[in-house]
């Protein structure tokens, strides 16, 4: 493969695919340490019910109803959670179960019934995304990197998952501290005055941006993974949550680059003919490390060893 | 000292009429279901003086504190402290949680969880300088883990990790200490060494209160004892509350008789 068609093909997805799963790794790590990780995976799921919806309403599949729309259905879904929980006397795990399967369901039902053959909106879609298709054809060469004409032909999803990183990884900076400390020991966060259940939230309202943002480009399964699969592998690799963080972002770069290289590659190395879904591939990339951190990973044995008497 | 303490004990706890107890709670209530867990609590803590909320298993003393300082909502009461509303005072308080309710796999090590002291004063982008580390490893060395500073916290013993949480409340430099069960599950020597630094907070003229679950040591720690099952039994001087009639009103026939023998 040469430059200019590494250029056009390949650097859009695999840009796409890293920003998306840094932008899903970052609220995962802080979900995962909160015992919360499959909220990620019931917002992911309840997001497509919201933009099967906010197509049907706009007839339209531009950004930003259809970000309207699947954030709704999230907040929806999480006071359905709460709700289910508080009345039921559930745990919260089964009734994150009930509601995300019974609204990915209904978002399936809806697609079914709607005519949405006309655009790129099916069950597929929702599953895989698309990441292939996000080509560049402006992008001829290195050179068109300098190009404000060519760089105006780059596929949407590339600035948008890109500002939505932007946006993630400086509320990370800047709450950084609140959220540590939350997350770490919530009572003695609220004598700090701080509002720990409005901080809760927020986190998962921007796990609810990240998914949406992600999950147009790059369909559900990544999306999932994104969320629990680095900061999980990261969290085995170091006991300082600055360096989990660190860690999960190599690992989610990791997952994107190597998964659609290998999606792209792999197959006609082995002697096949069709190249495999990057989107699938990636997160299996992301299972994969998992399983070797979980293996091998130096800060792998920690529940349920005893603790160290004085050295 | 002598002086001190002999002036503590012949003083009535509830003088402050003025409102400027460290901490004065009035008609707390507070529910998780239909049965209130704290009903109708009142309660006015001594400055400069150490007291123990006693009480039997299931009595709300921890929820007593997480509710007036707001970490539960109640749904009545009114709570001061230094007589203004306690919301408005949180920079005067430190709070030591109960040990069991943390997740200690979580990913930092000793210092970190001490520098959360100090987060109040660094807000949200305040640059973390030699001055903060320094007051860190201070506030550790104080508890005898200045060793540990490196080492992750679910590495170290219950009573080790109870130190770092003492050293992150000196870290805080608060006028009123609260603490929810400091001595459980942790060795000897360290109930040792907290009863030394909270006694030290007090020669300071700090306040300490701590929900306390040893009877047998009540009167040695404490100098005022506040006695609830619910609602208030009787507070004051450890000498004139920490009575064998006042332990068989808040704990009823569940109370051993060796316990009680504590008693004065």
């Amino acid at each position: 493969m040469n430059g200019a068609e590494f250029i056009s093909l390949s650097l859009p997805p695999i840009l796409i695919g890293s920003f998306a799963a840094i932008a899903c790794a970052l609220p995962g790590n802080f979900l995962l340490l909160r015992r919360q990780a499959l909220i990620s995976d019931a917002i992911s799921h309840v997001v497509l019910p919201g933009i099967v919806v906010a197509f049907i309403a706009t007839g339209t599949i531009s950004t930003w109803p259809i970000m309207a729309g699947a954030a709704i259905a999230a907040f929806i879904s999480i006071a359905l959670i709460d709700a289910i929980r508080r009345m039921g006397g559930i745990e919260s795990g089964a009734a994150m179960g009930v509601v995300f399967s019974a609204m990915f369901a209904f978002g399936v039902l809806l697609l079914e019934m709607t005519n949405t053959s006309s655009i790129h909106l099916d069950v597929e879609h929702a599953l895989y995304g698309n990441l292939e298709s996000l080509v560049w054809f402006e992008g001829q060469s290195w050179a068109s990197l300098l190009s404000f004409k060519a760089l105006a032909g780059l596929p949407p999803e590339l600035p948008r998952m890109a500002i939505i990183l932007l946006i993630i990884a400086l509320l990370t900076r800047l709450f950084w501290r609140p959220l540590k400390i939350s997350t770490f020991d919530d009572g003695f966060a609220r004598t700090l005055g701080l509002p720990t259940g409005i901080i809760g939230l927020s986190l998962m309202g921007v796990a609810t941006i990240s998914a949406v943002g992600a999950f147009d480009a790059v369909g559900s399964i990544i999306v999932i993974s994104m969320f629990i699969c680095p900061p999980s592998a990261a969290r085995m690799m170091t006991n300082r949550l600055e360096m989990q963080i660190a860690w999960s972002v190599a690992f989610a770069i990791i997952s994107a680059v190597l998964g659609y290289v290998l999606a792209g590659y792999g197959p006609l190395w082995l002697g096949l003919d069709n190249a495999v879904s990057a989107a699938g591939m990636i997160a299996t990339v992301s299972g994969l490390i998992l399983a070797m951190t979980a293996i091998a990973g130096p800060c792998r044995k920690r529940a349920g060893v005893p603790a160290l008497s004085s050295g | 000292m002598v002086l001190g303490v002999a002036t503590r004990n012949g003083r009535h706890v509830s003088e402050d009429a003025s409102g400027h107890s460290p901490l004065a709670i009035r008609g707390l209530t507070v529910s998780y279901g239909e049965k209130p867990v704290v009903f109708s609590m009142d309660a006015t803590f001594e400055s400069g003086a150490m007291t123990a909320i006693i009480g039997p298993n299931g009595a709300g003393k921890s929820t007593l504190l997480k509710a007036a300082l707001g970490i539960l909502a109640p749904l009545s009461g009114k709570v001061t402290c230094f007589g203004k509303p306690l919301s408005r005072q949180l920079e005067k308080i430190a709070y030591v949680p109960q040990r069991a309710g943390i997740d200690w796999d979580f990913p930092a090590p000793v210092r970190d969880v001490v520098m959360m002291g100090l987060y109040r004063n660094l807000g949200l982008m305040g640059r973390i300088g030699a001055i903060h580390h320094e007051k860190v490893m201070s506030c550790l060395a104080r508890v005898g883990m200045d060793g540990f500073a490196d080492r992750q916290i679910g590495r170290l013993s219950g009573g080790q990790q109870q130190r770092v949480f003492i050293a992150r409340a000196l870290a805080q430099c608060a006028d009123l200490f609260l603490l929810d069960e400091p001595f459980a599950g942790v060795d000897v020597a360290t109930e040792k060494a907290i009863v030394k630094i909270l006694k030290e907070l007090r020669s300071n003229g700090k306040t300490v209160v701590a929900v306390h679950h040893d009877l047998s040591t009540v009167p040695e720690y404490f100098d005022n004892v506040l006695l609830m099952n619910t609602t208030r039994i009787a507070e004051g001087a450890a000498g004139e509350t920490f009575t064998q009639s006042n332990l068989l009103k808040a704990y009823g026939g569940a109370l051993a008789r060796v316990q009680i023998s504590a008693a004065v």
